[in-house]
């Protein structure tokens, strides 16, 4: 009798609950025979972004969501391998040694009071939250095998080529592998410290951002630069001949002369890197020169370079028609859109959860089909088993209602969605800001319009207006459109679907607005304020948008929505935002919601069928002191 | 226990045994530490240990 069939004979229904946490971005998942129940990170519970404790919130919000006991879980299984990690550890410590004593010293107690004894504090957290069952199998999948299990056991596909690429896991940094039915074989891998991941968090760091936060800021900021320039052409080159070699397998091999990662506390030694560039580290709250943009732009054209050769490598190794990416660099939707457009896969699938949180994701998955060995099924014509990635907790009446007590808010309830849609529609329509909540919460970095800011992007002047007065983030940042699936060909060159936002693609040259000769010369701020498109809100400097494509199917609110927009307007697009503020995790529950809806200059407020609008609310409090709650991420 | 268990059969299946005075260097330096109240050092820009 194998381990799973005891197990199946002691309990009607097999719970397995994935964790990742203790490094980025925990979270939880629970599977029901396979099949995912819940899914969340705990920072929308602990509204600290990128919060790495144990995810105790999140394992208790999943157990709500299934209705039952943290004695009903089975399986626990780890986003990764911590002895591995601990190898790691110290081969690179006796590899650098004595130049990682100050990286030492900041890891050490870490490791000896919790790292090392991660079972210990896992069953720590577990006792939290209540009694564990005596039998609970604890499994510790590798962190990309946890990847590629999170891409391509939801993916649609039967077999699929799988390219995982982050920062590091234990060792690898990058992998490349197949899966077929339930099966995921391992092929290529590439080691720490030579990693795309950190590689495009270096240049994040050295050009003022925030290290694994900062570096959709980077991507957004690339386009600014000038393609056609010498100075991006010298810094290719510089890079490609000093700092990273690429392999035409995809490998790459970065030059530690010009890294600090390994051995210090910060990504890059700053004096050869200055020598090299000609322009010293920027400050965060320095100005956004060209030289910043232009390099932006080198280190994006090369990270594309570099994933495009590990896809042909994919290719060569599976011979498979599809792609599934996750990872953290599957998070730079403008690769995956270039990935797409080079034909090399008819079909590329990329998780919405891509980073770290996703691990959690991809460790249950495992279990099952791997540690359980169970089948997969496939269905055909269905997106992907994650049915638009709403796994979060949903938004309940009594909830609603007692926040309007709580702050003696006034709302109005509608009882035909139909009515509420259309009167949206037209507040949209005129101009105004509306922050949108239906539903469950999204599993992912991306709002998909459950938890989302809403704007008309036929407006000039919204992207200015939601950068400066809504969010309170850098006025270069573009958003995104949410568009219905059915008319995206009209406005993006963009072939199937993007559901979960992870594709950048060129908007149509007929929406496009004829730019001088000198548009590529002109700086950070003139670029922005150039009316570009017939969607300018949407429309990044250089005619892309990072498109989100609406399905009656997984979201059939968000989706009458934009129809009732589309009726009023002919416009089938939306701007779509996550709703919080700059350093805030995306709110989770109606009163975050209602919160950020205060302190923002948002016009209304939809909770579920409830109608809030800013002029009818009471004076908000004077002391809400959320500038120094959410620190700049 | 747990931990020592899991290690060693770690370095058994990895064959790492040299890695053995390493890890109890790591273990006497990181208990020094401890004991002496940590440090003050700034913290990681990014976990990568």
């Amino acid at each position: 009798m194998t381990y799973s069939d005891i197990l199946a004979v002691k309990f009607h229904a097999m719970y397995i609950l994935g964790v990742s946490a203790f490094y980025h971005d925990s979270a939880a998942v629970l599977l029901k025979d396979g099949k995912i129940i819940a899914a969340a990170q705990e920072e929308r519970f602990t509204r600290k972004k990128h919060d790495a404790r144990f995810p105790e919130s999140a394992i208790k919000y999943c157990l709500d969501e299934a209705g039952i006991l943290l004695g009903d879980i089975t399986v626990l299984a780890f986003y990764d391998k911590p002895l591995l990690k601990f190898e790691r550890l110290i081969e690179t410590y006796y590899a650098y040694a004595p130049r990682g004593i100050l990286s030492f010293i900041t890891s050490v107690p870490v490791w000896l009071k919790e790292k090392m004894f991660l079972k210990r504090e896992i069953k720590r957290g577990l006792a939290n939250i209540g009694s564990v069952n005596k039998q609970i199998k604890l499994l510790f999948p590798e962190h990309h095998l946890s990847h590629a299990a999170s891409t391509f056991y939801v993916s649609p596909f039967k077999e699929a080529a799988i390219l995982t690429i982050d920062g590091v896991g234990e060792w690898a940094t990058a992998s490349i592998g197949y899966g077929k039915e339930n099966t995921i074989s391992i092929f290529k891998e590439l080691r720490f410290p030579h990693s795309l991941g950190l590689l495009y968090s270096a240049f994040t760091y050295y050009l003022g951002f925030k290290v694994n936060s900062g570096e959709y800021k980077l991507m957004g900021l690339a386009p600014y630069g000038n393609y056609y320039s010498e100075e991006v052409k010298n810094y290719i080159t510089k890079i490609k001949n000093e700092i990273v070699k690429i392999y035409p397998d995809g490998s790459i091999w970065l030059n530690q002369k010009y890294f600090q990662y390994a051995t210090g506390l910060t990504m890059t030694k700053d004096s050869p890197w200055e020598k090299l560039f000609g322009f010293k580290r920027r400050n965060p709250n320095e100005e956004l020169l060209e030289v910043h943009c232009n390099l932006g732009l080198a280190i994006q054209i090369i990270t594309e370079e570099i994933v495009l050769q590990m896809a042909k490598e994919a290719k060569r190794l599976t011979g498979s028609e599809n792609i599934c990416l996750a990872g953290g660099v599957a998070l730079n939707c403008v690769a995956n859109g270039k990935l797409q457009e080079s034909n090399l896969f008819k079909n590329l699938f990329i998780t919405p959860p891509s980073g770290d949180a996703g691990g959690a994701l991809g460790a249950a998955l495992a279990a099952w089909h791997i540690f359980l060995s169970k089948a997969r099924v496939v269905r055909e014509n269905e997106l992907d088993a994650l049915h638009g990635s709403y796994l979060g907790p949903g938004v309940e009446e009594k909830d609603i209602r007692s926040v309007i007590n709580k702050f003696n808010a006034s709302a109005t309830k509608y009882d035909d969605f139909e009515a509420l849609a259309n009167d949206v529609a037209d507040f949209l329509k005129d101009g105004k800001i509306v922050a949108w909540m239906q539903g469950r919460m999204e599993f992912g970095p991306r709002a998909l319009g459950s938890r989302s800011i809403l704007a008309d992007p036929r407006n000039a002047e919204m992207q200015q207006k939601l950068n400066l007065k809504i969010k309170y983030r850098e006025s270069f940042r573009p958003f995104a459109p949410s568009v219905l699936i059915e008319d995206a060909a009209s406005y993006f060159e963009l072939d199937g679907a993007s559901p979960y936002m992870l594709l950048v693609k060129p908007i149509k040259k007929n929406l496009r607005k004829q730019v001088p000769l000198a548009y590529k010369q002109l700086d950070v701020r003139q670029k922005l304020y150039y009316s570009r498109s017939y969607l300018p809100s949407v429309t990044h400097v250089d005619f892309s948008a990072r498109v989100q494509t609406v399905h009656l199917e997984t979201n059939p609110r968000y989706h009458k929505l934009i129809q009732a927009f589309k009726k009023k307007t002919g416009c089938s697009v939306l701007v779509n935002t996550s709703f919080n503020v700059r350093g805030e995790p995306i709110v989770c529950t109606p009163e975050d919601a209602y919160r950020c809806f205060m302190r923002t200059g948002i016009d209304y407020l939809i909770i579920g069928d409830f109608f809030f609008s800013k002029k009818d609310q009471p004076n908000w409090k004077k002391t809400d002191q959320w500038k120094e709650e959410f620190i700049l991420d | 226990m747990d931990f020592l268990k899991d290690l060693i059969g770690f370095l058994k299946a990895r064959k790492k045994y040299w890695l053995i005075p390493m890890i109890f260097i790591f273990l006497l330096l990181g208990v020094l530490i401890v004991i002496g109240g940590g440090s003050s050092v700034a913290p990681f820009i990014y976990t990568l240990f």
